[in-house]
Formats: C-alpha cells, sequence, structure tokens
C-alpha cells in the first residue's frame, strides 16, 4: 500500500510563492472570515498565556535572552568554520554529510538516497525545511510516498493544505472539521471528534506506517559541531521512531543551526519551549550522534544530514541582515503578531508565516515574489519584544522595505532588489522631503495648504480604500500658537 | 566547484573580520544550580515529572524489582520486555512476576520487529540520572536498552538512582563531561508522549508510551 492512498490528496501545487495581488486578496479574504479570525484570536491568546507563565521572573528571561542571543551571534561569527567541524565530527560518526545550495538539489539528493533503497515510502517527522523544499511534492512527483507524522502535519496533509503556524501546523482546523477529515479518508474510521479518541485514531494509522517505512525523515533543531550531534525537539514521540525504526534516517536542515558545544543546546532549549508553547520542556530531547554501531541492537543502518543554503548564505552577507539567521523556528513572533493573528498563517502564501516569514522569505524567494510582505506589518514592535534571541524584527522589516522599494542599484544586498520601486512614489516622497526638510519651504506649503483645503482630493488611493479622505487643517498649529500669545 | 565550496565561500566572503568572545554559560546557570540537597532535588524532579503525567514511586534498592512486578500485575502487563545485560536487568528474572512474562531483549531489533510493535506491553530501561529544574529523566540507550525500548511500547517503565538527579541540564552536560563523549542515541524523557495539535487539547499517548512510571532508588540520597 502506498503513502498516495493513506491520505487521498497529495500536496498538489507549491504555495510557497503568492503575487503581490494574490496577497493582498488573499489578506482580505482571511480578514473577513470571523470563524478564522475567531480561532486564531483565541489561539494566540492561549499561547501567548502559556509563554507568560513560563517566565515569571522577567531577570530569568533577561538573562536567559541575553545568553541566547549571545550564542546564536557566536555561532554564526564562526559559522564556515563550525560547518566544516559538524561536517568533521559527524563523518567521524558514521553520518554522511550533503550540501544543497537550492531546494531542487536538496530534493535531488534525498531522492537518490530513497531510489537507492528502493523506498516506497518515507515517514517525516516535522521538518519545516521540508515544507520549504517542497520535499512531499518532489518525491511523489518520482513515485515515493512522503508521509507526515506529526499530529498537525498528518491532519494538514490529510487536508491537501499547508501548515499555518510553524509550531502547531493545524491550528486552523477545528476539531469538527478534523473528525469530518478522518471519516472521509481513513477506511473504517466514523466521524468522532472526541480529542483522544482521534489522537488514538493517528496513533494507529500512523504506528502502522512506522513499522514498515523505508526511511524516516526528520528536521533538526540544533546541530553539534563539537560532538557531531542532531537534536530534535518534540513531544509526540514521532521524531524518535522516524530517526530509530526505519533502516535510515534523513535529517535535513538550514546552515544556520550550527552551534560549537553541547553547553550551548542547553539554554537555547529551554528557552525554545518556553517561548514556543510555554512548555518548561518538551517530551523528547533527541540527541542523534549516529548510525547502528556494531554490537547496537536498533537504530538506522544509514544516517545523512542534508545542510541547505537557500538564501541564507545572501542574509548571511549583510552585517544586519545575518542577523535573520540567529533564528531558532519557536513561533513566539507570530504568537504576539496583531497581524497574524488577524489574517492566520494561509493568508501570507508562504511556508513560514508571520514575522519570522517575512524576513526569511525574501531571502529565500528573492524581492521580487515578496517585496510586499515586509509590508504586511504595523510595526508594532511586539515580535521583537518576545523573540528569544533577539531578532530586531521591526528594524529588519523597515530595511527590508528600504531593499524593496529603493531604485534598483548596480550592488544589491538582496535578488530582486527594487521590486518594489515606484518611480511616482519615490518621486512624491522627494519632493516631501524637500519641501518638509526646509523651514521656509515647510511654512510656504503649510500655509499653501490650509488656504486650499478645499481642493483635497475625496479619492486617496489606498488610503481612502477604507479611511475618510484627509484634509489639511483649516489653521496651522503655528498660527494656533500665535494667536494664544 | 561543488555546492559545499560555493556555501562555504559565500559564508567566507560574509564573515565577520573579527570574532565574538565565546558565550559564558556559568554566569546565567551558576547561580541556578542552587543548593538544593538531594531531597530538594528529588522533590522538583518529581513535581515536575508528575506535572507532565508521569508516575513516580519511591522505592529502595531492594525492594524495586517486588514493586516492579505488582505494577506490572495492576496495569495487566502481560509482556514486559527489557535488557538483560545491565545491573538492573539482572535482577528483573528473579522478581516475583505474577501474570507477567518479563522478556529479555535478544538480538537485532529486525527479529522482534512485529512483537514489539503489537504484544509487547511494556519496556523497562535503567536511567543515566534526571534534571531536577524541569522533571526529566536522562536515558541513554545502549547495546543492552536498545533506543526503542523507551519508546515503542506503550508503558515505559524507568529506574531512577536518587543520588544522579542534577539540578539543570547545563549541570548535568557540564559535570558529566557530555561534549567528550556522547552515545549514538542520547534522549532526554519528560514523561509519557503527547500532543496538542487537535485545537490545543492535550492528549497523552500520541506515537510514543502512554504511560511513562519511575522507580525511584536510593532517595534518602547519601552515597555508598
Amino acid at each position: 500500500m502506498s503513502a498516495q492512498t493513506a491520505h487521498g490528496s497529495s500536496t498538489e501545487k507549491p504555495i510557497a510563492f503568492v503575487s503581490a495581488q494574490a496577497l493582498r486578496e488573499r489578506m482580505h479574504t482571511a480578514v473577513n472570515d470571523p470563524h478564522l479570525r475567531t480561532s486564531f484570536r483565541g489561539a494566540m491568546d492561549f499561547l501567548m498565556a502559556k509563554r507568560a507563565a513560563q517566565f515569571p521572573d522577567e531577570s530569568e528571561l533577561a538573562s536567559l535572552r541575553s545568553l541566547s542571543e549571545g550564542i546564536r551571534q557566536y555561532s554564526l561569527a564562526r559559522l564556515p568554520d563550525l560547518l566544516e567541524q559538524l561536517e568533521a565530527s559527524l563523518t567521524l560518526n558514521g553520518v554522511q554529510v550533503h550540501w544543497a545550495e537550492t531546494p531542487a538539489e536538496a530534493n535531488a539528493i534525498m531522492l537518490g538516497i530513497a531510489q537507492r533503497h528502493s523506498a516506497k515510502l518515507i515517514v517525516k517527522g516535522k521538518s519545516m525545511v521540508s515544507e520549504e523544499i517542497e520535499f512531499n511534492h518532489a518525491m511523489e512527483a518520482a513515485g515515493v510516498g512522503a508521509l507526515e507524522s506529526d499530529m498537525g502535519e498528518y491532519i494538514v496533509q490529510l487536508a491537501g493544505e499547508k501548515p499555518s503556524h510553524i509550531i502547531m501546523p493545524a491550528i486552523h482546523q477545528t476539531k469538527q472539521q478534523i473528525a469530518k477529515l478522518f471519516a472521509e479518508h481513513i477506511p473504517g474510521v466514523e466521524y468522532t471528534d472526541n480529542v483522544d479518541a482521534l489522537i488514538q485514531i493517528g496513533r494507529r494509522v500512523l504506528r502502522e506506517k512506522f513499522e514498515i517505512a523505508d526511511i524516516g525523515l526528520s528536521g533538526v533543531n540544533f546541530a553539534v559541531a563539537e560532538t557531531g550531534t542532531l537534536c530534535l525537539v518534540e513531544n509526540e514521540g514521532n521524531g524518535r521512531m522516524c530517526t530509530t525504526v526505519p533502516k535510515v534516517h534523513i535529517a535535513v536542515t538550514g546552515i544556520e543551526k550550527v552551534v560549537e558545544k553541547l553547553e550551548h543546546v542547553a539554554p537555547l532549549f529551554s528557552i525554545l519551549t518556553r517561548s514556543a508553547t510555554g512548555q518548561a520542556v518538551s517530551t523528547y530531547f533527541n540527541m542523534i550522534s549516529g548510525p547502528r554501531k556494531p554490537g547496537e541492537k536498533d537504530g538506522p543502518e544509514e544516517v545523512h544530514l542534508v545542510l541547505l543554503d537557500n538564501g541564507r548564505t545572501q542574509a548571511y552577507a549583510d552585517e544586519q541582515l545575518r542577523k535573520t539567521l540567529q533564528c531558532i523556528r519557536c513561533g513566539a513572533c507570530m504568537n504576539h503578531c496583531p497581524v497574524y493573528t488577524r489574517i492566520g498563517g494561509h493568508a501570507y502564501g508562504t511556508t513560514y508565516p508571520g514575522p519570522i516569514g517575512k524576513i526569511v522569505s525574501p531571502h529565500m524567494m528573492g524581492l521580487e515574489e515578496t517585496h510586499l510582505l515586509p509590508t504586511v506589518s504595523s510595526l508594532c514592535g511586539a515580535c521583537g519584544e518576545v523573540c528569544p534571541v533577539k531578532i530586531p524584527i521591526p528594524e529588519l522589516l523597515i530595511r527590508l522595505r528600504e531593499e524593496a522599494q529603493s531604485e534598483p542599484h548596480a550592488k544589491p544586498a538582496m535578488v530582486g532588489q527594487g521590486a518594489g520601486y515606484n518611480r511616482l512614489a519615490s518621486f512624491g516622497w522627494r519632493m516631501w522631503a524637500r519641501v518638509y526638510g526646509r523651514p521656509g519651504s515647510y511654512r510656504a506649503f503649510s500655509w499653501l495648504a490650509t488656504r486650499l483645503r478645499m481642493f483635497s482630493p475625496s479619492k486617496q488611493g489606498g488610503w481612502t480604500a477604507a479611511r475618510t479622505p484627509l484634509t489639511p487643517a483649516p489653521r496651522r498649529l503655528r498660527d494656533m500658537v500665535k494667536d494664544r500669545r | 566547484m561543488s555546492a559545499r565550496d560555493r556555501i562555504l565561500s559565500k559564508l567566507r566572503a560574509g564573515q565577520p573580520a573579527q570574532p565574538l568572545p565565546a558565550p559564558v554559560l556559568d554566569e546565567h546557570f551558576g547561580p541556578r544550580a542552587g543548593t538544593d540537597s538531594p531531597a530538594q532535588r528529588l522533590a522538583r524532579f518529581r513535581t515536575g515529572i508528575e506535572s507532565f503525567h508521569a508516575e513516580v514511586h519511591i522505592t529502595s534498592e531492594a525492594g524495586w524489582p517486588a514493586l516492579l512486578a505488582r505494577l506490572c500485575a495492576d496495569k495487566k502487563v502481560a509482556t514486559l520486555l527489557y535488557g538483560a545485560d545491565t545491573p538492573a536487568g539482572r535482577r528483573i528474572a528473579d522478581a516475583p512476576f505474577a501474570g507477567t512474562t518479563p522478556r529479555a531483549w535478544v538480538g537485532p531489533v529486525e527479529g522482534l520487529k512485529a512483537d514489539l510493535f503489537h504484544r509487547i506491553d511494556a519496556g523497562f530501561t535503567q536511567t543515566r540520572g534526571a534534571i531536577a529544574e524541569t522533571g526529566t529523566l536522562i536515558v541513554w540507550p545502549s547495546e543492552a536498552e536498545p533506543r526503542t525500548l523507551s519508546l515503542v511500547p506503550p508503558i515505559h517503565f524507568a529506574l531512577l538512582d536518587a543520588r544522579h538527579i542534577h539540578p539543570t541540564f547545563f549541570d548535568a552536560i557540564r559535570l558529566e563531561n557530555w561534549g567528550a563523549s556522547l552515545p549514538t542515541n542520547a534522549l532526554l524523557i519528560s514523561g509519557p508522549s503527547k500532543t496538542a495539535d487537535i485545537q490545543q487539547t492535550l492528549a497523552y499517548g500520541a506515537h510514543g508510551p502512554k504511560e511513562l512510571v519511575v522507580l525511584v532508588i536510593n532517595a534518602e540520597g547519601e552515597p555508598q
């Protein structure tokens, strides 16, 4: 039995990509969906409260954030050295290391491994990088089944959707929807919206797959250079199943996930689970340092690590943009984001939604496709405040707006720089700066504006789509002040 | 040039000229190690892991096999899988089981996979120690106690020596110098498997064990 029969609808088309117009439409649709807004509001309130409860001591949080930021920045400053050290340690441990610059390369490497083993079924632990490269799509196109085993990912795959949250993939689905989905797609299952019963159904179906799968795929939360260790954080045990039971384990990760020492993982792990789901610790922390050794009785016979670039080296080359790579993928920024809470994860149309998605996606996909993303923000600053590794997300959003909207130039820091450049708008802002930058011209302009206020246009582009038109005040502040004296 | 070389050369070109100072972890963790007595550490560990739905029983070096046998009977465990070639394993064969067949793990997993997935009710492992701060067991699978022993059977019995409870994960790594040698698989386990992926509703028994039962010995704490 192939994986496809277990989940009727396979991933048809990549959605890690939306045009600017489609982004506006998706956001509009999402904002006008009261059901979606209620469920995201509830879920985000829940996650925010759980996180807050994990950090009762502000000084401890401050100290842990500074330490975590320091570790990530230290690791990134040494990234090429640490990657080489990681490769050497892993090789010594018997793990095969592969490098891929693009999603297509990464998929080709993994498909090669699958074909060498004549694999029919790959069971997957949760991996956002595998979503980023459209792994399931690539495997299924080549006739290899790829089955998600994280409960949330399994649900999303059954529904033919993409995760709407990086930690809680099926956060947009209600238990009634999931009950319907299970009853429709899993043979012999009757409708039940009892959560325990639904989980037991998932457990039963997926255990059969763990037992027979040829390959297990996982992501990586931290890769330790000194020991050659891949660390995985999870609650369900499916990550352990995928990395332990099948004969081959393939881990795929972005190149930024490496740290130097095992002890560096301790604070990052602590702040990760607390920031993500408000858990003091996850059920499992799985440290993998190699395949089955002679004498050992289980574990995979082969372990592979695929290191993926996909735009990360571009972010790395710029001192400010490099901070993007500090991310440990906790999702706290989306949980606290007023925009994410209102439009949900799917509206963004990118693999990574929310604030983190807005700052990583432009590197992965280029600004041509994503130049509007950094503007999907009120710059309220909540994301930066809760980030466990202190990524200055609002500053990066402003920087990306600048990259997107400045006039195209010869030595851009990013692919697609200037994609959002608009000659007229730029001219307008230049004029505005000229007028407002000099006291004399500003006074003359404001004098004129108050006198010509009746000529203010009633249609003012995007502004009047949802607001009343802007009209200059009848009197200037300076005149009112003068009257008072 | 290979993908590897291209990635590394791009990174080298962008690498900051000055390396950053190595992070200092002791400043953060020093005060957190605290001055808890072994009994206080055990109490913290217990509160933590019980909050994650694990069951904790305080027993003794002499008494744990009998307690294990009784718990197996209570939980209607027909077959208990364990690793025979360990100090604890050697005592299981003589435990007073009633209605439970202890089965020693023999040979590679391929030979008992079907039983492991369908016919074994519980697995027993030793632990390397625990972490007080979070209520976490440290389990290092080995030749004698394979990785799946603590994963596939619906119930996991774990034997913990209370003298090996560390204040934090960091202290365990530091004190036991994990950086120098790690097994092929090392685990931190905090409760039975769980998920909140359906409407944030917590459900236990996701893909791993549905129950985690910890038997604590040497709770009085003094080293032998």
